[in-house]
């Protein structure tokens, strides 16, 4: 059940990678409910995990990953189905607590576990659901109160332009497709400009069209933040600077970078 | 922003989304109104006549019957803010961008006004069903207030509970029942009270009880909320 840490030789990102057993600066830990994302300093965001391990019961899931990300870098995670891809996910968003090791959030001199984090966080997977009884706008207008934003009426349908659901704004989620709905939760990921966008299955359910805009996010991403995607489907491993291999059952040797 | 002003906000947006959701669905609304109306009949049906006698015995059994109704549509309907959520997986969202406190906060005055509403009607279809006449009415309306904000108080932390329990309704009101027995005594007192035109002298003792009991429950509420909601 060991996990596997490669880097992509045409990464993005001049990045070192400080994976296995990261030694981080001694930080200060911050007592803030909540992490400032509107602040004029530049992104400085930074994803540490040491030696995180998840299990359910008596079934270990994986164990020892240890990793540091910057921004500006992009994690894929894949493995077989039931390899803890998603639950890797959950964890680094405080859905689930790790059975060992640690994530801290890095960002503007402070620390933040996943729970604080959130505000930093963009979320986007199948199992999201959002209001159907409401319109795609009512449902970012809601979901941008609640973060404590206002944006415009302007700004929220130039947000359902970037993910292809201009001209379907006003239209109840019920009424989505499969692939809209996915698109409706790029934007309920996006409207806060997150730092770190995780990514479950980022294109499921989604057409060319669907697959061009999560293109365009991941790579917008990398100007300023970090992006970390869990994916079975092999074509996705483009996205990464670095491609974690959860494996859960140990096999031959690590395959080398493409 | 403040942090108390952004905890507000928060809670003010989550309310109205769940009225702006229940307008929309009448999830909860038609379920509580058809069993206020439902209740009010089979009551007028069988003990109608009581509303005609003026002695204590009849004015505690109206109080009594009156509270009974709206207990049990509060247990019926008071759970479903939460369970709506948990049963349309919007949970998660919510988890990730909503304050714990914001959402119990938000969740609550949805559940107060909701019983308010049914407050309202219960009271009316008793009044013309049970012919019940009401000599304190200003009593009688501070009585129905407080004893609902008090029913909500101690509700709404328990439909987070039970929410992702797989026998939601009857362990809803197994655990909410021992927390409301005591507001539940003291609001028929005081009800009774109020129908036989007590005065609000007497009266004081009695919501100063229901308003400990709601202050006391909505800050150890405020205090717990979370540690459910990350459960």
């Amino acid at each position: 059940m060991r996990s596997r840490l490669w880097r992509l030789p045409d990464s993005a990102s001049a990045s070192t990678l400080t994976a296995m057993n990261t030694e981080q600066p001694a930080p200060r830990t911050s007592d803030a409910a909540t992490p400032p994302t509107n602040s004029a300093q530049p992104a400085a965001i930074t994803l540490a995990l040491h030696e995180l391990a998840a299990s359910y019961g008596p079934r270990s899931v994986f164990r020892g990953v240890s990793l540091t990300l910057h921004a500006g870098e992009v994690l894929v995670v894949s493995g077989a189905n039931g390899s803890g891809k998603s639950t890797l996910l959950r964890l680094l968003c405080g859905l689930q607590q790790p059975t060992a090791g640690t994530i801290a959030y890095h960002w503007q001199g402070q620390v933040y576990a996943p729970v604080a984090a959130r505000p930093l966080i963009g979320w986007v997977a199948p199992d999201l659901a959002l209001y159907r009884e409401l319109s795609g706008l009512e449902n970012l207008r809601f979901f941008a109160a609640v973060r404590h934003r206002t944006p415009s009426d302007a700004e929220l349908y130039d947000l359902l332009e970037q993910v292809g659901l201009g001209g379907r704004g006003d239209d109840r989620v019920a009424a989505y497709s499969s692939g809209m709905t996915h698109r409706l939760r790029y934007a309920y990921a996006l409207l806060h400009q997150p730092p770190v966008l995780l990514l479950d299955e980022p294109t499921v359910t989604l057409d060319v069209h669907g697959a061009a805009v999560v293109d365009q996010v991941i790579a917008r991403q990398r100007t300023h933040g970090i992006s970390v995607i869990a994916t079975n489907d092999p074509r996705e491993l483009r996205y990464g600077n670095y491609v974690l291999t959860l494996n859960p059952v140990e096999t031959g040797a690590p395959r080398q970078g493409t | 922003m403040t942090t108390l002003q952004a905890l507000l906000c928060g809670a003010w947006a989550i309310f109205r989304k769940d009225v702006q959701s229940e307008l929309r669905t009448r999830y909860a609304l038609n379920a509580l109104l058809l069993f206020a109306a439902c209740t009010a009949v089979a009551v007028s049906l069988g003990v109608g006549f009581l509303g005609l006698r003026r002695d204590p015995q009849s004015l505690v059994i109206q109080s009594a019957l009156l509270w009974i109704a709206l207990l049990f549509a509060a247990l019926n309907g008071l759970s479903r803010s939460f369970v709506q959520e948990e049963e349309r997986r919007t949970t998660l969202a919510l988890r990730l961008a909503a304050r714990p406190a914001a959402v119990f906060l938000g969740k609550f005055c949805f559940n107060l006004v909701l019983l308010l509403v049914l407050d309202v009607v219960t009271t009316v279809l008793f009044v013309i069903f049970l012919r019940v006449e009401i000599a304190n009415l200003g009593l009688f309306v501070a009585m129905l207030a407080m004893g609902s904000l008090s029913l909500t108080t101690a509700t709404t932390l328990v439909a987070a509970i039970i929410a992702r329990a797989n026998f939601k309704s009857g362990l809803f009101a197994v655990l909410a029942f021992p927390l409301i027995v005591p507001l539940l005594v003291i609001a028929i007192q005081g009800t009774t009270l109020a129908l036989g035109g007590g005065a609000w002298s007497q009266g004081m003792p009695l919501l100063q009880i229901l308003s400990s009991y709601a202050v006391a429950t909505l800050v150890a509420s405020l205090l717990l909320f979370p540690f459910v909601w990350e459960a």
